[in-house]
């Protein structure tokens, strides 16, 4: 179970996140929405501890983050980044098992290979991308690479920043399909970041709308398009028109 | 008033990169006597820093060993003293070019691959993703490459002093009519000990230099293309004129007192 309470986050005079509240359930899926610019991010990197708040306190588990051992509480995380994130220099397979080849989640060579080929299977990739660098695969690959990555030690958490940011429509639907799946099958709690509606509705169980830094409606996946929150019916229509500026 | 504004601001700016860059660098050295090490890093970071830049280091100082050489004969000319180009030569290479040159070439082959390195990571959300995958990013990317660059520039200055040296050698037995074998004893005869030293010491300076500075613009570096960009001049700006700082600094320590 995450929950931010009052969490406030100011880079110079821009203030990012004025008090986000949220509450994600241990085992479900958590979508967040809203627009460019209005802190989806830095709300999932103040849990992670990436980004520090001036202001609010985040539990993990009922344990407030800055309270707790870090190399342990970051163990209990995967993260898929926007871009991937692979390290450039490092084959695949070395990508994937980044954390099972250093740290307290250290295996023998040959078990996190196995591992990590096994991993990318699961996300429908083949062997023999294995040993290929990050810069040869396609934006779709590299994606599936960064998803492999973030289930490779088995997560109790799993954060998607905008997983299908740049994907064509297909491989945007696959990509939903694995993490849906994966999150499934894994028990995990996950909390996705996205603009993309079709991810929303194939992807949460909850969605929460974050605009100018404050979650504006919460609420299950089922009753989105009934929510009668302005915000969130222009948002999930995508008008120009509506309380949410079209110029920001 | 605005000037005096400025000159303040100009001044507090400055002093607050002294005193980030001094941060990080006790940050640096903090990180380099605790665990975890990450050899498999150190160890590429001592071939791209070391082997991959003696090329480079070799060919400029056989350039200025041959180049010192002509310039001493010529001016030496003047006053009957063209005898003393391989003392010169010598102490010229050892005490100030080898490690100096050594020094802003590291600066340009290196500090500005690391910085970009480093920053494009930072752009492209590396830092952050090795954050969340447990690992932190000095031991991982700073340490290596200020440990490596401090081991391995001294050999490559130790290397640049000997092949200047050389340098000057083939100039002036091939052209200036320099016997060979008493051109290599007066070199050897006239070198002191505390002139190697001095040179190996400035080295591994230099190299800490270099590789911090990479490491600093790199992890502070802006958005975009334009902040990689930006990070990749400002660490060789900086690093070069740490460099000659550092070398007036060290000379002044090992020769005037």
């Amino acid at each position: 179970m995450i929950t931010l309470e009052n969490v406030h986050k100011s880079f110079g005079s821009n203030h990012v996140l004025r008090g986000v509240d949220l509450h994600v359930p241990k085992g479900t899926s958590m979508v967040i929405i809203g627009g460019s610019g209005t802190g989806k991010s830095i709300t999932i990197k103040a849990v992670l501890g990436l980004v520090t708040p001036e202001q609010g306190k985040i539990t993990v588990d009922g344990i407030d983050i800055t309270r707790t051992d870090r190399d342990a509480f970051l163990a209990r995380f995967g993260m898929l980044f926007q871009g991937a994130a692979l390290f450039d220099s490092l084959p695949v397979w070395q990508n994937v098992a980044f954390r099972l080849l250093r740290g307290s989640l250290k295996r023998p060579h040959d078990a996190a290979r196995a591992i990590a080929i096994e991993k990318l299977r699961r996300v429908g990739l083949t062997e023999d991308v294995a040993d290929r660098l990050p810069a040869e695969l396609s934006g779709g690959m590299q994606k599936r690479v960064g998803l492999a990555r973030a289930i490779a030690a088995d997560p109790q958490i799993i954060f998607f920043d905008e997983p299908t940011t740049g994907l064509d429509p297909i491989m945007a639907g696959v990509i939903n399909d694995l993490i849906r799946e994966i999150v499934t099958e894994m028990g995990a709690t996950a909390v996705t970041i996205t603009h993309d509606m079709s991810s929303v509705r194939a992807i949460a169980d909850n969605v929460a709308m974050l605009h100018e830094g404050v979650i504006k409606w919460t609420g299950p996946v089922a009753d989105m398009d009934a929510a009668g929150d302005p915000y969130v019916d222009q948002f999930i229509h995508g008008r120009a028109t509506g309380p949410i500026a079209a110029v920001r | 008033m605005r000037l005096l504004a400025a000159i303040g601001a100009t001044t507090l700016g400055l002093l607050g990169a002294v005193g980030r860059v001094t941060l990080f660098a006790l940050q640096t050295l903090s990180h380099l006597v605790r665990p975890p090490f990450y050899f498999r890093e150190l160890s590429i970071a001592l071939l791209h820093i070391g082997w991959l830049s003696l090329p480079v280091v070799g060919l400029t100082a056989v350039f200025t060993g041959g180049a010192l050489a002509l310039q001493i004969y010529a001016g030496g000319a003047r006053f009957n003293a063209e005898a003393v180009v391989p003392q010169i030569v010598a102490i010229g290479m050892v005490r100030e070019l080898g490690p100096v040159l050594v020094g802003l070439m590291i600066a340009a082959r290196v500090t500005s691959s690391i910085a970009a390195e480093i920053a494009t990571m930072k752009v492209t959300e590396q830092i952050d993703a090795l954050v969340t995958l447990s690992t932190h990013p000095m031991k991982y990317l700073t340490v290596p490459r200020v440990l490596a660059a401090t081991l391995v520039v001294p050999l490559l200055v130790a290397m640049g002093d000997v092949i200047g040296i050389a340098g000057g050698w083939a100039v002036a037995t091939g052209t200036l009519g320099f016997n060979p074998t008493a051109y290599l004893k007066n070199t050897v005869n006239f070198l002191e000990v505390r002139d190697v030293v001095s040179s190996l010491a400035k080295g591994g300076v230099f190299g800490f230099i270099a590789a911090l500075m990479g490491c600093y613009f790199g992890m502070n570096s802006g958005r975009g293309a334009q902040g990689v960009g930006r990070a990749t001049k400002g660490s060789v700006e900086a690093a070069a004129i740490l460099i000659l700082a550092a070398n007036f600094v060290l000379t002044g320590v090992f020769f005037s007192l």
